[in-house]
């Protein structure tokens, strides 16, 4: 999840927090209850929940300076230690470039049938990550234009990248055809 | 020019020496000193054995590179190793005028149908190699996504091993399919004698365990494809 790729650096203190501005213009238009934060070195994270990750994703692009998703991906916290949040999490990297900053939108989603709100409509960009995330979790991007498997065949039905998926699964492969020399 | 057929009934013969070899016992070719003389720079064999000496030193790969091992069968063609010195240099990158398949790397699952596909799009007779461990066997891919070798669901003549294998192993791989093209094969087709009796087996046993294995792997759509034919029909004799 670390993005950043500084160490810890004395200059980041209260007084001198890159994501004052951001924060400060959230605080004023959410009030209190609608995101946490949290930090690591000089990474800031945003966990908000599915229900109001929209308005907070539209606020950060048009508010505060948002304009480019940088990284869009998922996360499968099945059976990680000390885990007591949703299952699933997906994160957004935003960055502004002309202030160059960067922060973290995170959004847990659980079973069953985990779902978000697509990010689409914001960013042209998101359109093949969501559907990679749809591809390797199964989360479900509402409002997508095309939500279709991207990596594997269309007839696939599991998703791989799942904890539960078997690591040593062979009938997976096993869907064709079999030609042989005297058919051939 | 030497030729030395294996198979069918065959004569050697000269003008002033070497009398038919021992081992034509066939009543086809024999001769008799009433027979007219052979006149000089004539070989006396079979039409197959023509045909095939003459398929094995004119293959024309398909490279089917996909991975690191396609860099391999690059220097494979390049001077230093000179695949020409056996007669398969002339590449091509349509299958529709190759008669070898080199599949070089490891094979995904979206490629597969793709792999076959070119496969029945090139014309008889042709052969194929495997080349490497990851076409021989998924390689260390042991993933949701690469094929388990994929002779699973094609013929294979030859079998490279090798991480990606030396050139050298390329050109004894040749060398071994020439053997084998000269050995069989005839003049309508490819079909080795014993690559057919093998394929027969392996159907009949596919057929025989194919109860067997619904109980030992479970449910199959965990894995990820509903399977047309019902659970445990397909592909039971790659999970022993």
């Amino acid at each position: 999840m670390t993005t950043s790729s500084t160490t810890s650096d004395p200059s980041v203190s209260a007084e001198a927090d890159p994501h004052a501005g951001t924060l400060g213009k959230l605080a004023g238009r959410f009030g209190d209850g609608v995101f946490t934060t949290s930090r690591f070195r000089d990474n800031l994270r945003l966990h908000v929940s599915p229900a109001r990750l929209f308005e907070l994703l539209s606020s950060l692009r048009d508010d505060c300076g948002f304009a480019f998703l940088a990284e869009l991906g998922g996360t499968d916290f099945l059976g990680y230690p000390g885990w007591s949040r949703a299952r699933f999490q997906v994160h957004y990297v935003l960055r502004d470039l002309e202030r160059n900053e960067r922060l973290t939108v995170l959004a847990g989603v659980d079973e069953p049938r985990p779902a978000l709100p697509s990010a689409t409509p914001l960013w042209e960009g998101a359109n093949w990550m969501e559907r990679e995330v749809y591809d390797m979790y199964g989360i479900e991007f509402r409002g997508h234009p095309d939500l279709r498997r991207i990596l594997m065949p269309e007839e696939f039905a599991a998703f791989p990248l799942r904890k539960d998926y078997p690591l040593r699964g062979r009938g997976e492969r096993h869907n064709f055809t079999r030609l042989t020399r005297g058919e051939s | 020019m030497a030729l030395t057929p294996t198979s069918g009934p065959t004569s050697a013969s000269d003008s002033n020496a070497a009398p038919a070899r021992p081992s034509t016992s066939s009543s086809i070719a024999t001769f008799s000193p009433s027979d007219p003389p052979v006149p000089e720079n004539t070989i006396l064999t079979s039409l197959d054995a023509v045909v095939n000496w003459c398929r094995k030193n004119s293959l024309w790969p398909m490279p089917f590179a996909t991975a690191c091992c396609g860099i391999e069968l690059m220097a494979v063609g390049a001077s230093r190793f000179d695949i020409a010195r056996f007669g398969a240099e002339v590449m091509r990158f349509s299958p529709r005028q190759c008669d070898l398949m080199i599949v070089a790397g490891r094979v995904a699952m979206k490629m597969m149908p793709v792999l076959q596909r070119i496969w029945l799009q090139m014309p008889e007779p042709k052969w194929c190699i495997s080349m490497g461990a990851c076409a021989s066997t998924g390689g260390v891919f042991d993933t949701y996504a690469v094929v388990q070798g994929f002779d699973r669901f094609m013929p294979v003549d030859v079998y490279i091993p090798g991480c990606p294998p030396r050139p050298e192993q390329i050109l004894r791989a040749v060398m071994d399919l020439q053997t084998k093209i000269q050995r069989g094969g005839s003049l309508n087709g490819t079909a080795l004698p014993e690559m057919l009796d093998h394929e027969q087996l392996a159907a009949s046993a596919r057929a025989l365990t194919a109860r067997v294995s619904v109980a030992e792997r479970g449910r199959e759509e965990r894995f990820g494809y509903r399977l047309p034919g019902g659970p445990g029909l397909v592909g039971v004799d790659e999970t022993r």
